[in-house]
């Protein structure tokens, strides 16, 4: 989970704006370091997006190599992180459009669901039901569920909750309002929950 | 307060936004509403989960990959 404070209205500026002056003197160790300090969250975003093991490999490095060349472009009142991960959204839809010969990714699509509506399977968890389950098993399930979600759900859910971006960041992020950031997540978490009860309802899921 | 207003709040409880007030009324109907305490407790164990594991791991061959390909790049300049 990153953990980067917020650099406006503090004193201590945060530890990556110092390795970015770093890299704009010419230090290129100083970029490996934010290398493998983002790397993974962004491959995870990637993957999130495109849901193509190659197009995410190729996201992430496109990213970081675009990152480098726009250092100049970095303004140090937002946070690195959350610009490199701008980056890395602009890079996954443009090669998800691509995959799909030009048709728009519906990430601004409102879906019409049942906003506000009583969750219909009520069941309760087993206590700690991911226990259940054994590693591998478990992450197909979460990559299987999080999947089903339509694409402007499941990257809002992503950048929030996963990725710890604030509302606004995620608003900014994907160039969406954040009353659309507010009730993407919501209906997100919802159906996540919702489409996670069938493998962890207290019943079914004990024993597996 | 109803099912159908405690749920269009859940993320201020959960995510912790919620004013005073609000939390308070979220609580006393949390309090009386097994349905909603399960909608509660199941949606945050979901983002718990998600936010716990790991399902798209980078393997260390391909981030050694990935990351001279980024580095030798980025030394010829992009």
């Amino acid at each position: 989970m990153p953990t980067i404070q917020s650099i406006a209205g503090q004193l201590e500026p945060h530890p990556d704006v110092a390795l970015v002056e770093r890299v704009r003197g010419g230090d290129d160790a100083a970029y490996d370091t934010l290398v493998r300090k983002y790397e993974r969250q962004l491959f995870r975003i990637a993957q999130h997006i495109t849901q193509n093991r190659e197009d995410a490999e190729d996201v992430m490095q496109d990213a970081f190599l675009k990152a480098y060349e726009k250092l100049d472009q970095f303004q140090g009142n937002s946070k690195f992180y959350t610009w490199l991960v701008r980056i890395a959204v602009n890079e996954s839809l443009m090669r998800l459009r691509k995959r799909r010969t030009g048709k728009m990714v519906p990430i601004d699509e409102d879906i019409e669901t049942d906003e506000g509506s009583v969750p219909r399977d009520l069941a309760d968890w087993a206590p700690n039901p991911e226990q259940n389950y054994n590693q591998a098993e478990l992450a197909e399930i979460l990559r299987k569920t999080i999947q089903g979600l339509p694409p402007g759900f499941r990257i809002v859910f992503v950048l929030r909750d996963v990725e710890g971006l604030s509302t606004e960041e995620t608003a900014e992020t994907l160039g969406l309002s954040i009353p659309a950031v507010k009730s993407r997540l919501l209906r997100a978490r919802l159906q996540l929950r919702e489409r996670l009860s069938r493998y962890f309802h207290k019943e079914k899921g004990v024993g597996k | 307060m109803t099912c159908k207003e405690f749920l269009a709040l859940l993320d201020d409880l959960i995510d912790n936004t919620a004013t005073a007030d609000m939390r308070s009324e979220l609580q006393t109907h949390l309090g009386r509403c097994g349905h909603c305490e399960v909608v509660f407790n199941t949606t945050r164990k979901t983002i718990e989960i998600y936010r716990s594991h790991e399902i798209y791991d980078l393997p260390t061959g391909l981030r050694e990959r990935l990351h001279d390909a980024i580095m030798a790049r980025c030394k010829k300049g992009c």
